[in-house]
């Protein structure tokens, strides 16, 4: 009888508490960078609070809190290089922000604008994508391009544990193993598909162990620990763009937030957990971290909150004074040109935003001169 | 037969099946743009299992030819993400029966794509998938499922009926920047042979084609029924009607203006397609033939379709396709239902 063997490792260096469990690899050892990395999450935290704040006073959108997975977000945008096509979810803030999308764009797309997946510093990455896995079809779409090319970049796509039930997921998994592909595909196993916990979703111990079913590499890392994320996600793009193929890489963490403003998670689950939970987010360690090693202190902290709500108001006023597309926009993006058949509701349109924009005015002047009519 | 023109050996007249000319137009459109890049499951080595593709991978490389593992789900989700990086993927859905599987990915992705990011990323693909009934084919394997596309903002859907409306639709197909559904009617897939030339010119993909010029009764169609529809409007030429047929071609977006325009001159218009009555294209057309010609309207707009079922296998097919004599039927009680001017009378030959 024969036997294969297959093993999944883990893989993490920070504990909790900021000290380090085994050494730094060399790829993470940029003390620069680790610095970076904790003040984009200290920023990208303080500004999805601003962001829940928004919603919640009629100013934004339904929002989906990135609370928690800010190490995994930051060690992606920080590792992929401008030339690789990132494919997000929509728990990817932090890596969305390193890439160039501004917080103005995100505040747009949140709040019902197609103005907010325009990314001008970042044209070729895929927008948010909400139809659950369906973005790994295209990351992979972006790897067979870079292949056929002859570019030795890589395509990176995220999506969260729930994705790894659709076929979207597993398909894209099984094509990148036959097909060798420059692909990245990293799983934000935050435990909860909005009420849907993890052994629900799937009877496998590991998410990553689904990879050897494809042939290709698959780990698990620690997704609140900004080095254990940004080490495993660097290793796999080198693999990419040498030709080595895809990776899966699975990083544990934990959604502190609701799953969108539109959820109340203490309809089902444990406020136990959430308490322990935590105790294991990324933030703190890394702080204490740095302050360990002598690179933060609490002053530098509080001069830096000041600084980035400063940065953070100023996208929001922006937001909040960006001008609707015309509604005549719906048409106009929709095909390359407007088809001739579509004209005349094209025209319909019109009429209708002509009407309600001379309505307006009409209102606003009637207003005005209301005080001084004696009929 | 073959004939040489202007010297040049591109454009020879050559007379080929639709399958010939689908695999004529992805040829020069190969040849034309190296991001031109064919997918799909057994397209490569085989040649597709119609052979739609055959001898691509040789000539072209299988960097350009791809046999994806089977999953319709990712050949569609695929092919968004190379056509949103540059490439335009023409990807093969084996049968139209196993398209559904793709519905989210082009539903979701494929038409969205331009929209949601204000043009700055595009999906010019093209999904062929050969559709319809009439071969004698197992389950799953004979719908005429195109209205779901049609219902869809941002899809193109084209549907050739002819050898050489199959080359000059599907290089437009392949050059268009939008996302193009290109459904194969492959009933008539070596019915017939019709002279193409391999000149790489395109056919519009906003414009009906006008077949038969008549004076009663207009005929919409597209696909298959393009055969029927003609059959039954030459029968219906000896009995003294004369039937104008318009071949749909692209029926999404879809040229209302020159099926308005005949149905205005005829005052009479009946639909014939394959698929389900029940909100299918053909009510589509009905209603805005009514909207914009009825003042001209002499009868009843009518359809001659498929029938609400599931479409049976093969044994009973040919009961649910529309006949000619199931078109001609319906046109002669067109006709006859207010035909009360004189001049009409005599025409009717009743």
């Amino acid at each position: 009888m024969k036997t294969l063997n297959f093993s999944i490792s883990y893989e993490q260096f920070l504990e909790p508490n900021g000290s380090l469990c085994s050494a730094l690899p060399e790829n993470v050892r940029d003390t620069k960078k680790a610095l970076h990395a904790y003040q984009t999450m200290v920023f990208m935290r303080a500004f999805d609070y601003k962001a829940i704040a928004l919603q919640r006073t009629g100013k934004l959108g339904t929002y989906p809190s990135i609370l928690g997975q800010e190490a995994i977000g930051t060690a992606i945008g920080h590792a992929l290089n401008t030339d690789d096509v990132f494919a997000p979810y929509y728990r990817d803030l932090c890596t969305q922000f390193l890439r160039g999308v501004s917080l103005k764009e995100t505040l747009l797309y949140w709040g019902g604008s197609e103005k907010g997946s325009q990314y001008e510093n970042c044209p070729n990455d895929f927008p948010v994508c909400v139809p659950i896995a369906t973005q790994l079809c295209h990351a992979a779409g972006a790897a067979i391009a870079m292949k056929t090319k002859g570019l030795h970049h890589a395509a990176l796509a995220t999506c969260g544990e729930g994705a790894t039930s659709k076929g979207d997921f597993l398909e894209t998994l099984n094509l990148a193993g036959a097909w060798q592909l420059p692909l990245v595909m990293v799983v934000n196993n935050n435990q909860w598909a909005i009420s849907t916990p993890r052994q629900i979703q799937c009877g496998a111990e590991t998410i990553a162990q689904k990879a050897i079913g494809a042939g290709i590499e698959g780990l698990v890392v620690d997704g609140n620990d900004y080095f254990a994320v940004s080490h495993a996600v660097q290793n796999a793009l080198q693999k990419a763009y040498s030709g080595k193929g895809a990776t899966l890489i699975e990083a544990m963490s934990y959604r502190l937030g609701d799953h969108t403003t539109a959820d109340d998670a203490s309809r089902y689950r444990d406020e136990a957990e959430v308490k322990t939970a935590w105790e294991n987010e990324p933030i703190k360690r890394l702080k204490q971290y740095l302050i360990n090693e002598k690179l933060w202190t609490q002053q530098q902290e509080l001069k830096y909150l000041d600084k980035v709500n400063k940065e953070i108001n100023v996208a929001v006023e922006a937001y909040l004074n960006e001008a609707p597309d015309a509604p005549e926009s719906m048409f106009e993006h929709l095909f390359e040109t407007l088809p001739k058949p579509m004209e005349d509701q094209y025209a319909e349109l019109q009429a209708q935003s002509l009407l309600s924009s001379s309505q307006k005015i009409c209102e606003s002047s009637s207003e005005g001169v209301t005080h001084d009519t004696t009929r | 037969m073959i004939q040489l023109v202007k010297n040049d050996p591109s454009l020879e007249v050559q007379k080929l099946t639709m399958i010939e000319s689908v695999n004529l137009a992805l040829d020069y459109a190969m040849s034309e743009s190296e991001d031109v890049t064919i997918l799909g499951e057994d397209v490569a080595v085989n040649g597709g299992v119609f052979r739609a593709t055959d001898n691509l991978r040789a000539k072209f490389g299988v960097k350009r030819v791809m046999d994806t593992p089977l999953a319709e789900t990712m050949i569609a989700g695929v092919s968004v993400g190379m056509a949103a990086q540059g490439l335009r993927p023409v990807a093969e859905i084996q049968f139209m029966g196993f398209i559904y599987a793709a519905l989210e990915q082009l539903i979701a992705h494929a038409a969205r794509m331009r929209n949601r990011t204000r043009g700055r990323l595009t999906c010019p693909l093209v999904i062929r998938a050969p559709f319809g009934g009439g071969i004698h084919a197992p389950e799953h394997h004979s719908e005429s499922t195109e209205a779901i596309f049609a219902h869809v903002p941002g899809l193109r859907v084209v549907i050739p009926s002819s050898p050489k409306r199959a080359y000059g639709l599907l290089l437009s197909a392949i050059r268009s920047n939008d996302p193009v559904i290109f459904l194969e009617p492959k009933r008539i897939y070596r019915a017939t042979k019709s002279h193409v030339i391999n000149d790489g010119e395109g056919l519009p993909l906003d414009k009906c084609f006008i077949l038969r010029q008549g004076a009663d009764m207009t005929l919409v169609t597209w696909g298959a029924m393009v055969t029927e529809t003609m059959q039954a409007a030459e029968a219906l030429a000896k009995q003294g009607v004369q039937c104008e047929v318009i071949d749909v071609a692209s029926i999404s977006p879809i040229d209302f203006e020159t099926i308005v325009t005949s149905a205005r001159k005829t005052g009479r218009c009946c639909v014939i397609h394959e698929a389900a009555r029940s909100c299918g294209v053909g009510a589509e057309i009905a209603a805005s033939v009514s909207e914009s010609a009825f003042p001209y309207l002499k009868s009843p707009i009518t359809r001659v379709t498929g029938y609400d079922t599931i479409m049976p296998y093969f044994k009973n097919e040919n009961y649910y396709l529309p006949t000619v004599d199931r078109i001609v039927t319906e046109v002669l009680a067109s006709v006859k239902l207010l035909a009360v001017g004189k001049e009409e009378q005599k025409h009717v030959n009743l």
